[in-house]
């Protein structure tokens, strides 16, 4: 009924103001990850460069996603659909390197040229 | 019964409250996040796939890439993600349209550096220095033919994330009109937050694309 | 000013201002924000999609009655096939029904107003419309002779046809998909009526949720996929490319990422309107609404984890072969619970034979034998013979047309009372059932034949022992093409013509069924509560079967 529009409904609950200061700290520790980042790929790490590479990226994306995009006061609803997405791209990506990575093919490039392009037809 | 309500802006009438407009505007746009996160995905997955079967090509390729204005351009990014938090907090604890104008424009101004940086020092030099495959491309020295392979994703990359930003700036602008038209209030700030929502995703992106690029196989 | 006919059961008229008449003059059409109304625009460009597919691929038929090919040199029948198959899957097949009966039917049946975002849903039809328009573009600029699966090298090196064209509409069609998915979850989320919990809703709603989450999850990758071969194409720089330590088969993953979920986007939503036609016609509740319900959601979920079976034999790592062959059984299963309940539905239901149950009897039957013969394309050792012949046409085509194309059939003579306010011919409905599941018998059966026999799909000649087959599914085709004709009349007959309908023409259970036909366009007057389950008809009492021992009450 849109005499209801104005009002709220029972369970209705009050947006989240999240503190400045709550704002500014995750703003610098994302600066800190940053810094991090650079600073850890100038050290010889082997492997684990881009290991710790994708942990420190992890971890700013969970201090945007939980504080910037209110995640952490949001609705199970909400929080499912990022898992779900983000399940979904593992899928894709496990699956297919389950191909990819697993031919162990002789990976020689030929002396990388270029093929012959005689496709004409651009539109 | 006479209806007594007085329509809040904004209100659409498919919906019974504001409450429900305002959890459907949210929850449609976490579902287009999600949408974006998969259509980046596909481009992550074959990333994925070539960085494990051309290693060597690829830390050539990422070699090619300025650290510093990557991380320049992340920091930027972070402060723009702060600003667009900040905007949408004004709104939420009713300052003056003045102040939530000043955030957003600071916001734009922070993107505008991005895509600035992107363009005068990195993509112009790489056009310059013939490392744009299908544009300018120089073969020899270290211009491998493994390397042209790591430019393909990191322009088609970058250059997607770059085309999101542009968008955004667009949506900033549109949120600039509707402030000084008195649009918000702390009743009614809804495009402010699903655009921070988007603003905040497109950040995310390039947090990812940062070590994923400029940082393959370590800078020691 | 009402008109002062009766309906078919003496209930009141149609009523004067319905969501048709509400507004006139093509400008309150094509601005228009009622999800009714875009439902019946998408009805219109879905079916000048399915003539054009149509006419493909009748050529074809025509062309495949002699050996060595009656009609096209073979470069043109390359560009048959494609045409045939890229508007029948992404112009036709993908955003039938739940573009045109999901759109019209989802707030009536969850009783609400209209959509979540209903300017949303009229861009969708907009940006739908430019991807039709592109691709028809591109068909008649010379088509595209790539087959739809669009493969590199030959898609992005060789092809001389009109690639960018058509992989740029089904790019923007794929938007049209995914904003069309996303306001149908929030929609179904956020604007169910009071007490319209989720195990109350329709099985079609439930249906068409699981769809969206394929078109929100899936459709992303091909449109990334379609721009990366675009740009390959366009800049001869490329990540396909063999010579340049690319991977064709990565296109491939990619393509089947999205290619495989859309088969069950195109399935899901007739599977609904099964559940929905078979309850209403036997006057009898789902056997086994949660095992319906969940099967949906099963087959969206595990959809996601098979694509690899379309690569059984591109030169994919055996292991990974093992892991999607395994996967592919699974995904058999929740289809089967479905097959299994409608059976367990109809039995001992009042089953009133009207069109729209044989298009569902059809289905099930239909269904039934494509899903099975998927088990042995599931199978690797039967798909390395049979992949690449007709067997895999025959087979996709029993669960599209067998299945999808009857379920959407099925769906319009059911809803169509409801859409228009009148009711069309039975008779006329029923016979061409009858002449569609003859024709398509006729048509593909044959195909599975051949396919066994050895004949490869996509080849413009093939020797001559295959004729005799050849030419009876030929003949097939053109019943079936008859039988696809006669309802386009008699429906466009019946919207001036056939007589009024009334509410509730079958008796049905439904909220859509509460309100007039055709539908006011704010659909409720007042918001219903509901209180009842989904399909609430009457259990069927003792003394209609005296000498049964134990009688059968749901």
């Amino acid at each position: 009924m849109a005499e209801h529009a104005g009002e709220h409904a029972a369970d209705y609950h009050e947006p989240h103001i999240v503190p400045v200061g709550t704002y500014v700290m995750v703003f610098v520790a994302l600066m800190v990850g940053t810094a991090l980042t650079t600073w850890v790929s100038y050290i010889d790490l082997g492997e684990w460069n881009t290991i710790a590479a994708l942990a420190i990226a992890v971890c700013k994306m969970l201090l945007v996603v939980l504080f910037f995009m209110h995640v952490k006061y949001a609705t199970g609803l909400t929080r499912i659909i990022i898992i779900a997405a983000f399940f979904w791209l593992g899928i894709m990506i496990t699956l297919t390197c389950s191909d990819e990575l697993t031919r162990h093919w002789e990976i020689v490039p030929q002396g990388w040229t270029s093929a012959v392009h005689i496709a004409r037809q651009l539109f | 019964m006479a209806a007594t309500h007085a329509h809040p802006p904004g209100f659409a009438h498919q919906f019974e409250t504001v409450e429900q407009q305002r959890e459907a505007g949210h929850l449609g746009m976490w579902i287009f996040l999600a949408t974006e996160i998969l259509f980046f995905g596909g481009m992550f997955t074959a990333y994925t796939v070539y960085r494990s079967l051309h290693l060597p090509a690829f830390i050539q390729g990422s070699h090619e890439l300025i650290v510093k204005f990557g991380a320049t351009n992340t920091a930027v990014l972070i402060c723009s993600s702060l600003t667009m938090a900040l905007a949408i907090r004004s709104a939420q604890t009713g300052k003056s349209k003045r102040t939530i104008i000043l955030w957003l424009l600071l916001t734009m101004a922070l993107g505008a550096a991005f895509i600035a940086i992107k363009l005068r020092y990195e993509w112009y030099r790489d056009f310059v220095e013939g490392l744009i495959p299908g544009v300018s491309w120089l073969s020899g020295g270290t211009h491998t033919p493994g390397v042209k392979m790591f430019m393909c994703f990191y322009f088609f990359m970058t250059g997607l994330h770059a085309l999101h930003m542009v968008v955004g700036l667009g949506i900033l602008t549109v949120l600039v009109i509707m402030t000084a038209r008195d649009r918000f209030s702390p009743g009614y700030y809804a495009p402010l937050e699903i655009s921070g929502l988007y603003w905040h995703f497109v950040d995310i992106v390039w947090i990812f694309l940062f070590p994923l690029l400029y940082l393959i196989g370590g800078r020691y | 000013m009402s008109t002062t006919t009766a309906d078919l059961h003496g209930a009141p008229a149609e009523p004067a201002v319905n969501y048709l008449n509400a507004s006139y003059g093509i400008k309150s059409w094509l601005l228009t924000l009622d999800h009714k109304r875009i439902g019946l625009l998408y009805l219109g460009t879905i079916t000048l999609m399915f003539v054009v597919g149509g006419v493909a691929a009748t050529l074809m038929r025509l062309h495949l009655v002699e050996p060595q090919g009656a009609l096209f040199e073979p470069e043109t029948y390359n560009k048959m096939f494609s045409t045939h198959g890229i508007i029948m899957v992404f112009f036709f097949l993908v955003p039938s029904i739940p573009a045109t009966l999901g759109n019209f039917c989802i707030p009536l049946m969850i009783g609400a107003r209209d959509v979540a975002f209903p300017k949303l849903n009229l861009l969708s039809w907009y940006i739908f419309v430019t991807g039709c328009a592109f691709a028809l573009y591109g068909t008649v600029a010379g088509g595209v002779d790539t087959g739809w699966t669009f493969y590199p090298p030959y898609s992005s090196l060789y092809a001389q046809t009109h690639v960018v064209a058509v992989a740029l509409g089904i790019f923007i069609a794929g938007f049209s998909s995914i904003l069309t998915g996303l306001n149908f979850i929030v929609t179904i989320h956020k604007m169910r009526a009071p007490g319209m919990t989720w195990f109350r809703l329709p099985l079609f709603i439930w249906a068409l949720y699981a769809t969206s989450l394929i078109f929100v999850l899936g459709t992303p990758v091909i449109a990334i996929t379609v721009f990366l071969l675009g740009l390959e194409r366009l800049l001869h720089v490329g990540i396909f490319d063999p010579a340049v330590g690319g991977d064709p088969l990565l296109f491939q993953h990619l393509f089947w990422f999205y290619s495989h979920p859309a088969v069950y986007i195109m399935i899901l939503p007739g599977m609904g309107v099964i559940s929905e036609l078979i309850t209403a016609l036997s006057r009898k509740k789902i056997f086994g609404y949660s095992f319906v319900a969940f099967s949906s959601l099963s087959i969206a979920v595990i959809s996601f984890i098979v694509w690899g079976h379309h690569m059984f034999v591109t030169g994919q790592a055996l292991y990974a072969g093992l892991v999607f062959s395994v996967l592919s059984f699974l995904v058999a299963i929740p289809s089967a619970v479905k097959v299994f309940n409608w059976t367990a539905t109809l039995y001992r239901g009042s089953i009133s034979y009207e069109a729209p149950m044989l298009y569902a009897l059809g289905f099930i039957g239909l269904f039934t034998i494509g899903g099975l013969t998927g088990l042995f394309l599931a199978s690797l050792a039967t798909d390395v013979h049979l992949n690449g012949t007709y067997f895999i046409v025959a087979h996709f085509h029993y669960i599209m047309v067998g299945g999808a194309v009857m379920a959407y059939l099925g769906g319009i003579h059911f809803w169509w009372p409801k859409i228009s306010g009148r009711m069309y011919p039975d008779m006329w409905a029923r016979i061409s059932a009858a002449i569609i599941f003859i024709g398509f018998n006729l048509t593909f059966f044959p195909q599975f034949m051949l396919g066994y026999l050895g004949m490869p799909r996509r080849y413009a000649v093939y020797p001559a022992e295959f004729q005799v087959l050849n030419v009876m599914s030929s003949a097939g085709a053109s019943i079936l093409g008859i039988g696809y004709v006669i309802p386009l009349v008699y429906l466009i007959w019946s919207m001036r013509y056939g007589p009024v309908a009334g509410p509730n023409p079958w008796k049905a259970k439904g909220l859509e069924w509460t309100i007039p036909s055709p539908p006011p366009t704010e659909n409720f007057e007042e918001i219903p509560i509901v209180t009842e389950d989904a399909y609430n008809y009457p259990a069927i009492e003792a003394h209609q079967y005296p000498d049964a021992p134990g009688v059968a009450r749901v």
